[in-house]
């Protein structure tokens, strides 16, 4: 395979890595500008997973293709900043397959590559079952999830080693590329892939769905540069240039370390971390943690490889400022403000749970996060759910839920049972973890009036402070009606307002319009 | 508490109701189980057309569009009325027929419309497929985002003087006034059953039935429909009241959105409630009521009949195929046997009935109060009222 593949963003040919995305390509090719909002802002990536649409641009007349998802490859042509051009650029593509079915021999079927996924497809498989796992990770053969993320070839950590070794010894279907929005009938989901469609069959389903960070809005939140935390680590993992780059971190939870330790070895300059929770919640964290050496030694790892970069608990961002894209953040810590130059604010404020593949099934969803027994067995019998998407855990948690739910599901419960004691730790951690990050009140007050809250639709704060449900909001403002169908504002408002989300049709995922004929 | 008029349902035609009637001097009391507009308003296209299949139905579609036309300057911009115009699609030489026959029917009426052949109608719509006959446009007709109409009539008829009850079921519906799910009472001279499909569950024997329909939105593609676009096939389709039928009709949205309908179910009658019990059914803001897993069955998508809805809107329309649909989602028109709402007296005394819309309420909406206001208030009516009281519906349904 070539090194590199050309295409052509707006006028002008660019060269990138064989593997990047399309985003990467936008980026390299000097835009800052992927799209125009409903009112008219320049809008860049956010969430660098395929979730908040903002990368949006056409590419070869398809417009609000995702460009974070979708590898750059040779000739492609790409239009930024479409606005209100994009049904001259034409919609005619090639006649693609439909509907095949990728998996029929599948007993085990599991949703998501990520650590609780890997997990339970090796000991699913490493019992005699067939197993398909599938991810929406447009890169071929990349399992790894969000954390593991381009892991495999050089394992960031000796779990992450660990298990890709244990992965190679068993044989497992994998699908990639792939995003589920319907299940017609039970035990048969729906996919859409880029340029196609496809269909899946299972005896029992295994949900690894994950987490996605949360955003509390703020004045310039929707500025260009402004993105997540694990968001700017997924756009350089696919190639986006951070080098040379001043970037603040910012928001909330362990992943802020991580992601700054990546920047910096990426060469990015972190100017620094900024921690919402305070000191004396972090220290009782740390108390918490002498039970875990492993973790005290990820996280000595972590502060060296930081050295010299300023980690501020008790600090958050009360604005970003810049004109089409971000020039400086401003910066609280107790009773000062100042301002901080950079070109990049990596900021996000811990984590939601993917829970809407499991409220399409009919999953019970309790509190943000789906609901298991012990087994790690949903509200329906041959539905199992492992990871974050049962509520935020870590690593740790989500590799041992991961490992009971793939042993429940292949019937060897009696094995599954020998975890628990590991899970119950990990559990204790998990409440450790969740307590120490909660968002602190203030964070509550950062969105001005005009501050935009749902950033599809353009709906402000003051818009929605009118109303008194997430219906009605939706009904009177569209926050939430837009393509991201609310993943990003609903844990905002849920936060801001305390409103709970509603029931979730098809497509649990916007969808071409044939691929719902099926 | 007393009041004139007591209004039960807060969607477009009861918001529309209290508006009028507000501004008529009485005092105005609007009760609504879950929020102003989440009902049949929130579900339906929002269109306002001009119909033909009765004089009737023309009278009161007609009016109601130039009482939407006369309102336009008034209409706030989240309401995204705009006049986009109906074009009534002919794939052959016979759904042609029916195009210059309609155009005959409208402009002896009064109503512009424009018979456009093959060529025209590819250049005036360029994303319908090839080889279609020809269409009618009908320039006056317009589009507008409901929910936030019945807002805007509600917030008017407040601002003279209305009260609204949000979240408050209704139990009991006399026509002394309605009692609350609490226990309230709330006195009125006069009462009217605004609940749309489930008026006959505050009001037993009212003729009206849940007719289902499912509705797809796009993303944004300004530009790609520029008219409200319905099939001719529609008249052959849609005309049975009986059995399960689609039709091709796309409509542009302010936002440059598109929304693809339609198909009409009789099928899926929900499980009727004990009288006098809370409609469970209904879309309402009670969390417990729309919570995972007790969403009623009769709500979900049907995939067959959403199969061919989708497959007879791609027909008409190919490039349609690869644009990214954001929801789909189904309503509940309030159906009638005559097809012609149910504006006026009720079997019981001071019990008024606008209900029976069907697919046109938010065309009809504006009509309905105008006429309901003018029985109330003994003012001359621009159209005839005889078609649409409600006991004539009545008499009909005791000799079937």
């Amino acid at each position: 395979m070539p090194e590199t593949v050309s295409l052509q963003i707006n006028d002008q040919t660019v060269t990138v890595p064989t593997g990047s995305m399309v985003s990467t390509a936008v980026a390299a090719a000097g835009e800052q500008t992927f799209r125009r909002s409903v009112t008219g802002e320049a809008r860049a990536p956010l969430c660098g997973m395929g979730i908040c649409f903002e990368c949006r641009v056409t590419i070869n007349g398809q417009a609000h293709s995702r460009s974070c998802q979708i590898p750059a490859s040779d000739g492609q042509h790409v239009v930024t900043d479409c606005g209100l051009r994009i049904a001259d650029c034409g919609l005619d593509a090639a006649e693609v397959p439909k509907f095949q079915i990728l998996n029929p021999k599948s007993q085990i079927l599991i949703i998501g590559a990520g650590p609780a996924g890997i997990a339970a497809a090796i000991r699913a498989a490493e019992s005699g079952k067939q197993v398909c796992v599938i991810d929406d990770n447009p890169v071929p053969a990349s399992p790894g999830g969000q954390i593991w993320r381009a892991d495999q070839a050089q394992p960031s950590s000796p779990e992450a080693r660990e298990w890709f070794a244990r992965l190679r010894q068993v044989n497992v279907q994998f699908i990639h590329g792939a995003r589920i929005f319907a299940q017609p009938e039970t035990g048969c989901l729906l996919a859409e892939t880029v340029d196609g469609s496809c269909e899946l069959r299972f005896e029992k389903l295994i949900l690894a769905t994950g987490a996605r960070e949360r955003f509390v809005p703020f004045p310039g939140w929707t500025l260009p540069g402004v993105t997540g935390a694990g968001g700017l680590q997924a756009l350089a993992k696919s190639g986006w240039p951070v080098a040379g780059k001043r970037i603040v971190v910012a928001g909330s939870g362990p992943l802020l370390m991580a992601v700054a330790a990546y920047l910096k070895k990426r060469g990015a300059e972190v100017l620094l971390i900024a921690e919402q929770a305070g000191w004396n919640r972090l220290l009782r964290f740390g108390v918490a943690l002498l039970g875990q050496p492993s973790k005290i030694a990820q996280a000595i790892g972590l502060k060296k490889q930081l050295a010299g970069v300023p980690y501020l608990p008790g600090c958050w961002p009360i604005a970003a400022k810049g004109d089409g894209k971000l020039e400086a953040v401003t910066m609280r810590r107790g009773d000062k403000t100042w301002e901080v130059e950079c070109d990049y604010l990596a900021c996000g404020f811990y984590l939601v749970p993917n829970t809407e593949l499991a409220g399409l099934l009919g999953c019970e969803v309790s509190g943000g996060a789906v609901t298991v027994n012990d087994f790690q067995q949903t509200s329906l019998s041959n539905v199992f759910c492992a990871g974050e998407a049962t509520g935020i855990g870590g690593l740790e948690l989500s590799l041992v839920e991961g490992q009971i739910a793939g042993l429940a599901a292949a019937g060897r419960e009696d094995e599954a049972q020998g975890l628990f004691a590991e899970r119950a730790k990990q559990l204790r951690f998990a409440e450790a973890l969740n307590q120490t990050f909660a968002l602190r009140e203030e964070l509550k007050t950062l969105p001005t009036a005009e501050t935009l809250i749902c950033r599809c639709e353009d709906v402000s704060f003051e818009r929605l402070q009118r109303q008194t449900s997430w219906r009605e909001a939706k009904l009177q403002t569209r926050c939430g009606m837009g393509p991201c169908q609310g993943r990003i504002c609903g844990a905002a408002t849920d936060f801001l307002f305390g409103w709970g989300m509603e029931s979730i049709r098809p497509p649990v995922f916007p969808a071409r319009l044939e691929n719902l004929t099926r | 508490m007393t009041f004139d008029v007591v209004i039960v349902g807060a969607g477009i035609v009861g918001a529309a109701c209290a508006d009028e009637f507000a501004q008529a001097g009485l005092r105005v009391a609007v009760i609504e189980a879950g929020q102003i507009g989440g009902g049949a308003t929130a579900a339906g296209m929002g269109h306002i057309t001009v119909m033909d299949d009765s004089e009737a139905q023309f009278a009161l579609t007609n009016l109601s569009q130039q009482l939407w036309r006369a309102l336009a300057d008034e209409l706030p911009p989240d309401t995204e009325y705009i006049e986009c115009g109906t074009m009534w699609v002919a794939a052959d030489d016979e759904e042609m027929d029916e195009v210059r026959r309609k155009q005959a029917f409208y402009q002896q009426r009064g109503l512009p419309a424009e018979v456009l052949d093959a060529k025209a109608l590819a250049e005036a719509e360029p994303n319908l497929r090839a080889g279609l006959a020809g269409g009618l446009r009908v320039p006056q007709d317009g589009v507008t985002y409901p929910p936030c109409g019945a807002r805007f009539f509600i917030e008017r008829a407040q601002s003279r003087g209305a009260e609204v009850f949000l979240g408050k079921p209704v139990v009991e519906l006399t026509g002394k006034g309605a009692r609350l799910n609490d226990g309230t009472f709330i006195a009125a001279g006069l009462t009217v059953n605004a609940t749309g499909s489930w008026a006959p569950e505050l009001t037993p024997g009212v003729n009206v039935q849940k007719r289902k329909g499912h509705l797809v939105i796009t993303d944004r593609y300004p530009n790609f429909v520029r008219h409200q676009l319905i099939e001719l096939g529609y008249l052959k389709s849609a005309h049975s009241i009986s059995t399960d039928s689609v039709a091709f009709n796309a409509q542009p949205r302010k936002t440059g959105q598109i929304l693809i309908g339609s198909s009409r179910q009789y099928s899926s009658n929900p499980v009727a409630t004990a009288p006098g019990s809370v409609p469970t059914d209904k879309q309402s803001s009670n969390p417990v009521a729309t919570a995972l897993g007790s969403v009623p069955t009769d709500k979900q998508i049907d995939q067959p009949i959403l199969t061919r809805m989708i497959d007879r809107a791609i027909e008409y329309m190919p490039r349609l195929a690869k644009l990214s649909v954001l929801r789909t989602w189904t309503g509940f028109r309030a159906a009638t046997p005559d097809k012609l709402p149910l504006i006026g007296k009720s079997a019981i005394e001071n019990l008024y009935l606008a209900t029976g819309h069907e697919g046109l309420g938010i065309t009809t909406s504006l009509g309905t109060a105008k006429l309901l206001a003018d029985q109330v208030l003994k003012r001359t009516p621009k159209i005839p009222i005889e078609p649409y009281l409600p006991l004539r519906s009545m008499q009909e349904d005791g000799h079937a």
